[in-house]
Formats: structure tokens, sequence, C-alpha cells
């Protein structure tokens, strides 16, 4: 459809709610609209039920994003991260952001979400008083957590409790402050939250209730709670989770009718036909809702809304919640306080810490609580949504489905026992049958699959024992949970499997190690045959020949592949020094063979990007004259050693960084790793070449040298690990090297340096390499008699002709018939 | 330039190159006047042609890793299968195939489904 007769659609907030909204849109009827987002956080869509194992170390933030860039690109959606909308015109139908951003609708939808409730004492605002509602609040409370000090938690619901959770994992000090007496009493009956205090308190978190929060002390940054009854907490940090409130304020501002939240029919329409509102910034039916699956139900009908079906309604259901702290079980739905017309059923077992109470109305379920053992949640929410009748099964109701069914007790009987249309995955409302039709039509074969073919399990992940025993009832045998663990498909060995089998079973080439060890696939996948070839290279160098088939492009053919399918050449600059006839050479390889674009990469050297494959022996032919070499940007290999200026120039020099530098990239380059390994030297504790944050650092002193490991500047940023310090050039060479040849002895392929540190344990490297000091020889012994095998230049060779079918066509077909 | 268009031979069979010309569990390009094909050659010794164009995001699938008789995309990993030219695994997507035989150690082309 033409830009000009596609409607415009507008959207305040990309949270969770939008975000469903639209992937359903674009499903049914795609490029209907031209579509332009408003978010006020500088970030796509994520999972944000997820950030609570994000706070607790769990999981990294990248794992938890719904729509990478990717995705909006795809769509054509124009997001505008970090504006924030802060006028809606319904006159002139625009809305404007902070900074001026304007843009026209045709149709607007408002998801501005909630915001925390700040409760109003003094000392609310001081620095350290911090909130729970988006992936700035986790940083901050992990940034805050580094100090070990002390975090008090104003409010034991879900939010806060998950919170307190996460901080001390942290390994913060966290007390958790609860105006009534029991925690989470919204989901949970009096029983069930003494169990869950309990379980919190055996964390190490201490609970106070029934305490009210009278002041927050500190003069620019807190230093305590106070409490009504005189109590004073130290904290470095407080966090208030006490409840939320719909961000209806811009519409109202715009005339919209609002109450608590911004009112919609059943239709998700606002008091203005063109102004739907969705999410937790919407009021239907006199509520508005906090939890993701009655957000997506109102998701799905605005996507129906907007794509013409005027007949979609909301009609908002039963939910469940489930507190999201590993190692605690919860399940709550319904309505379960007491009544004189309702009757309970309930199940104690003290010993295992077990507790269910069914709530009964009229011989059907109404409320739920499970504390302990909630594989049965999903059959008994079942029975609630859909008002069963249970009076034939009242007596043997609390034991479940496995009863009922008067099998014996199996695990998988529950989800056996549960109709089709049961619901599995309440985030995103996905029932039984849908799962196994997907497990059966699509032939999966794990949870990774589920996942990307249904979303079951894909957002709280909390139903994933749900999963995993469908899978088990669909597969059978065949389901095997610890397929995860292996390298890939082709083998339920896992990489350090193969290590060792590689050096006890002496095999020496893929084919013979595929036999040896069954491997499932006729030759292997992308995944497991590039690893193997390392494995087998850094395991037997001088006797195994490489196999480049089984190299990415990119280290096949010596050069980074591009968006468009050219390639960038970066030759070395050892140490980040280069000189006068180099930069020549490089302006006139640039100029001969029309180089599109030329870059100062961070490594500090010249990147050349958009040469032709065709080109690429021609263009290395010409830089090898002038005596540069390949700087194997494109591998998993050694890149570069940054280096300062150091003694020689600069006045704060204590050692003659530079040329420390160059030593060890002069000895190193060439060598394969299993993940590329960066290095910098600073020649004094200013540390200008950034060497904290790289794979190998080291930083110049007076005395002698620091070296650091273990750093990362990339997807993840950390600051590196001390390795030890050495007096000489010399020594500083020989541990480093040692260092490397470990990590290529153990890493697991694509594994970087931080990981591998983090997975073996710091001191077990440390001892290794500091103390043991014939180990280190005997390590520096066998990188130095591998470099014998890797230190020729690749692109020299290929200029020479070597490998000659990857950079030409095998035939041209094209003069022939142009000639027609 | 209208003939060409009205003009559709049934199959003209043209031959490209030598099997040899292939690295096992490898690629090769063949350029036409509508863009290009890759040619794979299996473990097993077989050929197979598709568009040269990976049905994710257009990257050159004759730059990938063989296995079995699929490639795996250079750009973002989708796996493709060689006999259908449809994206393997969850992904969603297909390329064109070009028919492909060895004749004599020799590999020819369908050239009416050239792209
Ligand atoms: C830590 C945590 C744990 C949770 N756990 C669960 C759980 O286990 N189960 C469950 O069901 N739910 C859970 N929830 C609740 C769930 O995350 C929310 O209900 C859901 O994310 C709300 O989605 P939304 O799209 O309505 O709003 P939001 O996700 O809040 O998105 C609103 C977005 O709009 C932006 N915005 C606001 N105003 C403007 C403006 N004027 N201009 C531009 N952008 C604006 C905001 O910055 C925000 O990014 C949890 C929430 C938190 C914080
Ligand atoms: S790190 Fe130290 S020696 Fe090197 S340039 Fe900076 S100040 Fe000078
Ligand atoms: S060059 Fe690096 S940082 Fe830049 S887009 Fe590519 S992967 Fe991302
Ligand atoms: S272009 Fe092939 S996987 Fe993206």
């Amino acid at each position: 459809m033409s830009e000009a007769i596609r409607q415009r659609l507008v959207v305040i907030g990309n949270g969770m709610a939008p975000g469903r909204a639209l992937e359903r849109l674009f499903e049914t009827s795609p490029g209907t609209y031209a579509v332009t987002i408003f978010n006020a956080e500088p970030r796509v869509n994520y999972d944000r039920i997820m950030l609570s194992p994000v706070l607790a170390g769990e999981k990294k933030f990248d794992e938890i994003v719904i729509h990478g860039d990717g995705w909006y690109i795809e769509h054509n959606v124009m997001l505008y991260k970090g504006m924030k909308v802060v006028k809606i015109d319904r006159a002139a139908r625009t809305v404007t952001a902070d900074n001026g951003t304007t843009a026209e609708y045709d149709k607007l939808l408002i998801a501005t979400g909630s915001q925390p409730i700040v409760i109003p004492v003094p000392g609310a605002n001081l620095a350290g008083v911090l909130t729970y509602r988006d992936l700035d609040d986790v940083t901050a409370m992990m940034l805050a957590a580094k100090s070990r000090g002390n975090a008090v938690v104003i409010g034991g619901g879900l939010l806060g409790l998950e919170a307190a959770a996460g901080l001390r994992e942290q390994g913060m000090n966290v007390t958790v402050v609860h105006l009534v007496p029991t925690l989470m009493e919204r989901q949970l009956d009096s029983a069930a939250g003494h169990l869950l205090r309990k379980a919190i308190e055996a964390r190490g978190i201490h609970v106070i209730t029934k305490a009210n929060t009278k002041a927050i002390i500190g003069e620019k940054k807190v230093r305590a709670v106070l409490l009504e009854d005189g109590t004073e907490l130290p904290a470095d940090l407080v966090v208030m989770a006490v409840g939320i409130r719909p961000n209806a304020a811009l519409a109202k501002d715009a005339g919209i009718t609002v109450n608590r939240g911004i009112v919609v029919d059943a239709t998700m329409h606002t008091s203005d036909p063109d102004v739907f509102a969705v999410g937790e910034c919407a009021e239907a039916f006199g509520q508005a809702y906090g939890l993701v699956a009655p957000l997506y139900e109102m998701a799905n009908v605005v996507a129906a809304q907007l794509a013409g079906d005027k007949s979609a309604a909301f009609a908002p259901s039963a939910t469940a919640t489930k507190l999201k702290v590993t190692g605690i079980h919860l399940f709550s739905a319904g309505d379960f306080a007491d009544g004189a017309d309702r009757e309970e059923v309930v199940f104690r077992d003290a010993a295992r810490g077990v507790y269910k109470r069914i709530v009964l109305k009229d011989n059907k379920v109404l409320g739920i609580v499970l504390y302990g053992d909630v594989t049965d949640g999903a059959w008994f929410f079942d029975l609630l949504r859909r008002g069963t009748d249970i009076t034939a099964m009242r007596d043997t109701l609390i034991f479940g489905p496995t009863v009922q069914a008067g099998a014996a007790k199996d695990p998988s009987a529950a989800v056996a026992a549960l109709a089709d249309d049961a619901e599995i995955c309440g985030c995103n409302g996905i029932p039984k049958g849908k799962i196994c039709k997907a497990i059966a039509d699509k032939k999966l074969k794990d949870l990774a699959g589920v996942r990307a073919h249904t979303k079951a399990s894909a957002s709280c992940g909390t139903c994933t024992g749900l999963v995993e025993k469908l899978l088990q009832l669909q597969l059978g045998d065949a389901y095997h949970p610890s397929a995860s663990q292996a390298m890939c498909g082709c083998t339920t060995l896992s990489h350090d499997d193969v290590r060792r089998l590689i050096v006890a079973k002496e095999l020496k080439s893929i084919p013979a190690l595929m036999q040896s060890l069954e491997w499932k696939s006729s030759g292997g996948c992308a995944k497991c045959r590039p690893a193997l070839n390392y494995y087998l290279l850094a395991t037997w160098p001088g006797e195994y020949v490489d196999d480049s088939q089984s190299r990415f492009i990119n280290e096949r053919i010596h050069a980074n592949i591009q968006k468009d399918g050219t390639y960038s050449v970066v030759p070395r600059m050892w140490g980040g020094m280069t000189t006068a006839s180099e930069l020549r050479a490089i302006a006139d390889v640039v100029d001969k063979f029309a180089i599109p674009a030329v870059k100062v990469t961070g490594g500090q050297r010249i990147d050349m990007l958009g040469v032709k494959k065709e080109d690429l022996p021609a263009v290395w032919s010409d830089l090898n004259a002038a005596g540069l070499v390949s700087g194997h940007a494109y591998g998993k290999a050694l890149r570069t050693v940054k280096t300062c200026v150091g003694k020689e120039w600069c006045r704060f020099g204590t050692q003659d960084s530079t040329a420390l530098g160059v030593r060890i990239e002069k000895f190193m380059w060439g060598s394969w790793t299993p993940a590329k390994v960066k290095m910098a030297v600073s020649g004094c504790p200013r540390n200008c070449a950034e060497a904290t944050c790289k794979d190998v650092g080291v930083i110049c002193v007076d005395s002698g040298f620091d070296i650091v490991f273990a750093g990362a500047a990339g997807l993840d940023i950390k600051g590196t690990e001390a390795l030890g310090h050495v007096a000489t050039q010399d020594e500083a060479l020989e541990v480093i090297v040692a260092l490397v040849q470990l990590y290529r002895e153990q890493g697991r392929y694509l594994e970087r340096i931080y990981k591998w540190a983090a997975r073996v344990g710091l001191d077990t490297i440390r001892k290794q390499i500091m103390e043991d000091v014939e180990r280190r020889k005997a390590l520096f012994e066998r990188f130095v008699y591998a470099q014998k095998f890797s230190q020729e230049d690749p692109w020299a060779q290929r200029a020479a002709g070597k490998d000659a079918h990857e950079f030409r066509p095998m035939a041209d077909l094209t003069p022939l018939q142009a000639a027609e | 330039m209208n003939a060409r268009a009205l003009v559709r031979p049934a199959a003209v069979w043209r031959a490209v190159g030598a099997l040899a010309d292939i690295p096992v569990r490898g690629a090769r390009v063949v350029k036409t006047p509508a863009g290009c094909v890759a040619v794979f050659r299996t473990s097993e010794d077989a050929v197979f042609a598709l568009h040269d164009r990976c049905p994710h995001k257009g990257g050159p699938l004759s730059q990938g890793i063989v296995h079995g008789t699929s490639v795996t995309c250079p750009l973002h990993n989708w796996v493709i299968n060689l006999g259908t030219g449809k994206a393997e695994g969850a992904d969603e997507g297909s390329v064109p195939t070009v028919a492909a035989e060895i004749r004599d150690g020799r590999i020819w082309l369908s050239l009416s489904e050239l792209p």
C-alpha cells in the first residue's frame, strides 16, 4: 500500500501492552498503518516482569528484550526512544514530545502504563530513594548494591518482595517494612503469608510487619528510615514498592474522560473515537489492571479494532499471580476472603512446607491459594475460569487431578489431565491444545522451540515446568531436558565433554570425531563445526589440518562480511603505531579500488569498508607490499593490543608501554582462541589505553607491570580483575602468554575470557599462572610451539593464490545474455 | 526486448563448471544477468543451486557453512534447506531453487529457472 493512503498510527508508550497490540496488528493486517511510537524510556520493548530476575543476577537485559531494534526496522516503525509526549492536540490530531518532536495521527493509542506511588513522607525525594518500575531502577539498585550496605524495602507485596530478594542476592542487608500483618495480603491468606514470611526470613531478609513509615532521614543522601514507633532502620538504599497509579494525566489534559485510569469501553476506545488506550493506564469496567494477562487480552482487542474488526471486545477474566523468587513457589487466583456463603478445603503438610486452600461457593471454585507445591495450579485455575461444578469430586478435590483420574501419583498426570483449552501460559494466554499442536505440527523437541513458536513460557517463565511436562508427555523418551546443555542438536555431549574426549581418544579430524562420538547428524551443523575445528586446532597444532569449510566466512576468507555482502579490511598496526608509508599505501589502495568508506576503529587501526570480494586478493597484495599484514579483525583470535605513548613521550609514563604492546602483539598475532582477545598496555595508572576493560591488560607502574584480565566492554561491561605484578617485560610477556594458552586449552568456543574466568574461578587461574611457575613455563612453551604453525600472514598466502576459488565466481553468464 | 519476455523456453541447461571446482561442503557463485546463483556441493557430492539471497535479509548464502543438505546464512544464522530453499527451524521464508545436475563430472543448471 502506498504511504499516501496508509493510516498513521501514533503510540504513546512502548511497554508490553502496545508491543503485543502491534505484533498482532502486523500479523493480521500488515502494511495498513504507518506506525510511530514515542517512548519515555530510552529503549525498545522489553519484558518488564522479568526485571526481578535481572536484579537477582539470573538474567541479562538482552535476554528480556521482546522486540529488538531489528523488529522496528522490519515493520517500518518509527520508534522515538527517550522522548516523552507532553501534549496531545486532538483538534490538530498531533502529539508533541518534550523535545518538540511532533507527529500527526489518524489513530492514537495511549499506552502510558502506570507509575509507582511514592508515599509522601519527609525525605522521600532524597538521593538513594528509588521506586521499582523500569530498567533504570534496576540499574540504580544494582549500583547501590555494590556498596553491600543496608537496604530498606517499603512494601511487602509482590514487587517489594521480588526487589528484596534481588537486593539480598546482590549482597545487601535487606529489611522489608510492611504496613499490614500479612505479606502479599492481596494474593495470600494469613496461613500462606506466614509460610512465605518464614521462607523470606530464611534467606536472611528481615521482615517487619504492621509498620508504618514516618520519615526518611538523611542530609543529601538517605541514611535511615524512621518508623512510626520510633524504630530507626539504617539505610543506604530505600526502595518504595507500595503500589501503582495509572498514568492518565496526559489524556486528562487533552480532555479525554479519565477516572482512576483512562476510561475505555469494551472495544478499548476512549471518549474520543479516534483514540484508544491499552495497558495499565486504561480503566475498563471500572477497573485498572496490573497484570500482563488481561493487558494482553486488551492488546488483542485493540489490534482487532485497528484492523477493522468492530466486534472485538474485552471481557475481563480472573487472573493468577505467582511470585518470581527462585525457590519460593506460590500461586494465587480469584477471591479467597472468608464469607458466610463460602466453604473451603484446606490441605497442610507442615513438614514439606505445603499449604493448599481452595475457596468454594455454590460448588464452584472461587479462590485458590497454593504454597510450596504449585503443580496443580493450572488445573484448579481452569476449574475456576470455567465455573465447573465440583460436587462429584468434592472429597478429593484438594489432591488435584491425579487422584480424580484414579491414576498413580505421577508428576505428569496433572498435566495430562488438563483439558485442551486449559490455559498453561497465563502471560500469553496459551492453552494446552495450542502447545501440543505446535509440538506435533512443527516437530518441536525442546523448550526453546516451544517458546519460538507459541511464546508459551517466554514471558515470566513460571509455567516452564508445565511446558516441559507437555513436551515429556508428547515426546516420551525422545525428550531430553538436558539437551540444552549439549553443544548443539547434533550431540548430547557438552563442550567440555568433547574437549576432554578429543584428548582422551586422540581424535584428530572432524570425521573421526563425529564417528567416534556418535554424532547424530551426518556432517554436524554451523554451531558445532566451527567449535570442533577450533578444539582440534588448539589441541593438535601442526597435526590437525584446518578445515576451512568449517569456519565462518570471515575466518575462511580473512575479512569481515558486511550486511550488503561486501567486506571490510583491517591491517595490523602494531600497538597502534603507524608510519607515513603505511598511511600512503592505505590511501592508494582506497583510491585504486574505490573503497567507499575508511574508518578509524576502536582498536587503534584503520578499517576499509565496502571492499568487493573479488578485489580482496589484489587489495591485500598492495597492502602487503607496504608491509601491512592481516589484523585478524574478523577472527576468534588476537585482535589488537592498544597502547598509550608511555615513557617515550608522556610526562607521566613509567615504562615504555608502546614497546611492550608492540612486543606482545608481534609475539601473539595469528593465534586462534575460543573467542576474540583484545589487549591494552597503559604507561601509568592514568590508564589512557583503557587496559582495565580488556580481556588482558597491563598497567605500568614504577616497580614494573600490573597484569589484569577478564574485563569486558561489549554487551557486558566489566572491569578487569588483578592477575599479578611482575618486575620485567620478559616476565609480563610470559605471564600473558601463559594465561592466553590456558584459556585456549579450557575455554569453550565463543566463550570470552571473562566468562571462562568466572566459570573456572579467578583464584584457580591466578594460582596456575602466578604461583605454579613450572606450569606457567609449560603453558608458555605450548603456545610458542603452536605459533610455529600459525604465524604466516593469511593475506599474503591468498594474494599468492591460496583458496582462489573463494574469490572468483565459478561461471559468469552475464556477458552472453547481455549480448542479445 | 519484448520478444524475450514472451518466449519462455522449457528448460535450457547450461554447464557452469566441474564438480571439483566447488570444495566439498562448500559453494561457488554463478553470475547471471538477473543476479547470483549459489551452487552447493555436499559431503555426499550432491549439488544444489539456490538464488544467492537469504530470505531473511538478503545475505549471500554462498558464503555460509554447508552441513548435511542445509546451509547456514553468514549474516544471522538462518538455516536454509538446499533441496527446498525453505528456512528450517522456527524461521519462515524461502528462496527460489534452481535445478542442478551432474553429468560426467560437470555441473549443469536449468537456465530457464535462473533468476
Ligand atoms: C518488577 C515488576 C515485576 C512484575 N511482575 C509481574 C508478574 O509477575 N506478572 C504480571 O502479570 N505482571 C507483572 N508486572 C506488571 C507488568 O509488568 C505490567 O502490568 C506491564 O508491564 C504493563 O504494561 P504497559 O504496556 O501497560 O505499561 P508499561 O510497561 O509501564 O509501559 C509504559 C511505557 O510508557 C512510557 N511512557 C509513559 N508516559 C509516557 C509519555 N508521556 N510519553 C512517552 N512514553 C511514555 C513509559 O516510560 C513506559 O516505558 C510486574 C511489574 C514490575 C515493575
Ligand atoms: S596512561 Fe599514563 S603514561 Fe600512558 S599516556 Fe596516559 S598518562 Fe601517559
Ligand atoms: S559495529 Fe559493532 S556496535 Fe556497531 S552496529 Fe555493528 S556490532 Fe553493533
Ligand atoms: S540475511 Fe540470512 S540470516 Fe539474516
